[in-house]
């Protein structure tokens, strides 16, 4: 059929079975908005930000595990796009982004809103391409698709030129792709295979070392599976609380800088690291000599470059993290004794027992950590929880009681302050019917706060609790601990009235100094139906703990005070 | 960790935004480039990228798996068994022994290209360590400007 490259853009964004793309116009891209307004096989959202469209995508994309699309135009449309592609490519998301080019007769000339969009986003997407032809858009759409979900996802931008958009061509939409150059590796060698199930038997001390990827490849039920089989002690990054669900009893916790007690021991104890779709991140890792120092490591990553890449490995598998996990179970079926490992269950119990998650609670001052457990009773599983970044985000992290993968969204890989309300739009967009708050901090809900009215017009009622401790409250915590308690710049007690500026945008806002005053709020903003603030005062010299310093080894950390609950 | 050069060969679909992914990524990932050829294969719309690099075993091993993550990229050979040549270019001002140069140069691969009115345009092809000797033994003929041409490399 014949048609112009906007309507290609169309159709191929409704043929990939989009529902919800994210995006603002401007001079570049005006043509595909025309063809926008005449199709209705998805909705557009106007956000007020492009940053916002991008981290709305890459919400719809997490919480969905489909390609998140969005659109803007050139010049500062683009540049406002990139920390949302930058954002995605650090935590794998699977994104198309459309921008508009300027005309191609106009590329080098420093011509209105014209900036190098594939020179600036090639360290930060998966790939991305400048369209030259409207004969080949076709098939870099379909490819750009492919290529964000496959493999090792990831963002993908396609900068088109406007001439390029108003262009006719002939259109198919292409059913396969052929990318000579572009075969990920998705089974796994059985070989290689077959040597890490035998060291998983003869090992004392195994310890599942869970990461995002789990997530990005559907994999939750197979973990938990070969967990439960095995009597196998897990840990989870960041990246993936949900997949083995807090109830869990062979779950020890998050590990890492902000990790548990005995998350963190069992990592420096362990004799074999089972590593799934985790990439040793250095929030992760602490000091890499004292990293998992007695263990042999299985590592299993979609991504060649992610093994070998911080730490030897003993047993490299590269493949569909799901997939290679099926077949050990596989061949662990029937050949594992699930009381093997009970000793080892017994040390990390014993490790739990004498430093718990735990923090001081108060009657004066609601703390932060409250909040958080809080909310995990009051819509616990139900809901889909968005994050900022700071110390909400950590505390977020260790005591919502997450249930399921893809429950728990948030910026890990680049930690984004911004990112959260605008992938909770995203995530809402996806799923209508469930809750989805927003825990954020004073400072990070500033970053994208325009997007209460994106929120307000398209009535997608997403609550920001926002843990307000006046203050940059991460960046604080490391100057009491690290720079003798010189606040440079972090004080953030001018404030806002966070009330009266949800309120200003049409939505609705709560200030809470109780905790009575706090389930009030929440079970008020579900009832209500309006985005809402939820503007908690909470103690403002809380610190995150446990901590492993920057670069200290994993078993160092500055722990709570031991006092009980 | 010691590190060691290596020579690779990178075959890439022939877009013209390839040659900036390749450098891009040596240039973020803080991996060093010696030097770097490129041309058209004959006969395909591939072409094939040379760089000569330095680093332990692991950033080579890095390299070659971020250079197999880049879409364009076919394929990454790190020659171990290889023919390896590079070319220089060198310029002498016109009063020196046009004999000499021509023994020299002969005795690298190479003769005289052009002699002009003030000029004389010696060429070699060689081994990238022997062209090292060669430029060191022109300096007695006082050479105005000397050009490198990047090492190129074909498995044995
Ligand atoms: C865009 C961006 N700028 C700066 C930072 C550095 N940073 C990390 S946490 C943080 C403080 C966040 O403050 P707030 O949102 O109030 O959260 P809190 O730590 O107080 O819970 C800052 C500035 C960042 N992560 N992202
Ligand atoms: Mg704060």
């Amino acid at each position: 059929m014949k048609m112009n490259g906007a309507q290609m853009v169309c159709e191929a964004i409704i043929a990939e079975g989009v529902k919800t793309v994210f995006g603002y116009p401007g001079g570049a891209i005006m043509n595909v908005y025309d063809e926008i307004y005449k199709q209705d096989g998805f909705e557009h959202i106007l956000n007020r930000h492009e940053q916002a469209s991008v981290h709305a995508a890459d919400g719809y994309a997490r919480a969905t595990g489909e390609v998140g699309v969005a659109m803007v135009t050139s010049g500062p449309g683009f540049t406002n796009a990139v920390t949302g592609l930058a954002t995605a490519y650090m935590d794998s998301i699977p994104m198309v982004v459309i921008s508009g080019q300027v005309p191609l007769s106009l590329i080098g000339t420093d011509g209105f809103q014209e900036i190098d969009a594939v020179g600036i986003s090639r360290p930060c997407t998966k790939h991305n391409y400048l369209v030259r032809d409207v004969s080949d858009l076709p098939r870099i759409l379909k490819e750009a698709f492919h290529i964000a979900r496959t493999g090792r996802p990831g963002p993908v931008l396609i900068d088109i030129p406007k001439d390029i958009t108003a262009e006719f061509g002939d259109f198919v939409y292409p059913k396969d792709v052929n990318i000579p150059s572009y075969k990920p590796t998705y089974k796994g060698n059985n070989r290689q295979i077959d040597k890490a199930v035998e060291a998983i038997l003869k090992a004392k001390k195994p310890l599942l070392y869970i990461g995002g990827g789990v997530v990005l490849s559907d994999a939750s039920d197979l973990v938990r599976k070969l967990a439960e089989m095995g009597q196998i002690p897990a840990v989870e990054t960041l990246m993936a609380r949900g997949v083995m669900g807090a109830k869990n009893p062979l779950l020890q916790g998050m590990l890492g800088m902000h990790g548990n007690y005995s998350s963190n021991m069992a990592m420096s104890e362990t004799d074999l690291v089972i590593s799934l779709g985790a990439r040793f991140d250095d929030r992760v890792t602490g000091k890499l000599s004292e990293f998992a120092k007695y263990a042999d490591i299985i590592h299993i990553d979609i991504d060649p470059a992610n093994i070998g890449k911080l730490v030897d490995v003993d047993y490299p598998i590269v493949g569909d993290v799901k997939i290679v996990i099926e077949k050990i179970i596989n061949r662990l079926e029937g050949k594992i004794k699930p009381s093997r490992y009970s000793d080892w269950l017994e040390v990390l119990e014993r490790y739990d027992n004498l430093y718990p998650q735990s923090y001081v609670d108060s009657d004066e001052v609601i703390k932060p950590q409250w909040v958080i457990e809080r909310l995990g009773e009051l819509i616990g599983e139900k809901a889909i929880i968005t994050s900022d970044v700071g110390q909400h985000q950590m505390w977020a992290a260790q005591h919502y009681p997450f249930d399921r993968p893809r429950q728990w969204i948030n910026s890990g890989g680049l930690g984004t302050m911004g990112f959260g309300f605008p992938a909770a739009l995203g995530a809402k967009k996806a799923f209508p019917n469930k809750t989805v708050v927003n825990i954020t901090g004073d400072g990070s809900i500033l970053m994208n706060v325009q997007e209460l009215v994106t929120a307000s017009e398209y009535k997608i009622p997403v609550i920001n609790v926002i843990l307000n401790n006046h203050f940059l409250g991460m960046v604080r915590q490391w100057q009491t601990f690290f720079y003798e308690e010189r606040y440079s710049e972090t004080d953030l007690s001018f404030q806002p009235n966070f009330k009266a500026l949800a309120e200003a945008c049409h939505g609705i806002g709560y200030d809470v100094t109780t905790k009575a005053e706090f389930d009030e709020a929440i079970k008020d903003a579900i009832a209500k139906d309006k985005v809402a603030f939820v503007n908690v005062q909470v103690a403002r010299f809380e610190d995150v703990l446990p901590m492993v310093p920057a670069a200290g080894a994993l078993y160092n950390m500055m722990l709570p005070k031991k006092e009980a609950k | 960790m010691e590190n060691v050069r290596r020579v690779i060969s990178v075959l890439v679909e022939n877009e013209s935004s390839v040659l900036s992914r390749i450098s891009g990524l040596f240039a973020g990932r803080g991996y060093n480039i010696e030097t770097l050829t490129v041309a058209p294969v004959p006969h395909s719309n591939l072409s094939n990228i040379t760089i000569v690099t330095k680093g332990s075993a692991r950033v080579l091993e890095q390299i070659t798996k971020q250079l197999h993550k880049l879409v364009p990229v076919y394929k990454v050979i790190e020659h171990n068994e290889m023919i390896e040549k590079e070319m220089v270019l060198i310029k002498f001002p016109i009063e020196q022994n046009l004999a000499d140069i021509q023994v020299l140069c002969g005795a690298y691969n190479g003769g005289i290209v052009n002699v002009g009115n003030d000029i004389i345009i010696g060429m070699v092809a060689d081994e990238p360590c022997r062209i090292a000797h060669f430029i060191e033994a022109t300096k007695r003929y006082n050479p105005i400007e000397i050009i490198r041409g990047g090492v190129v490399a074909i498995e044995r």
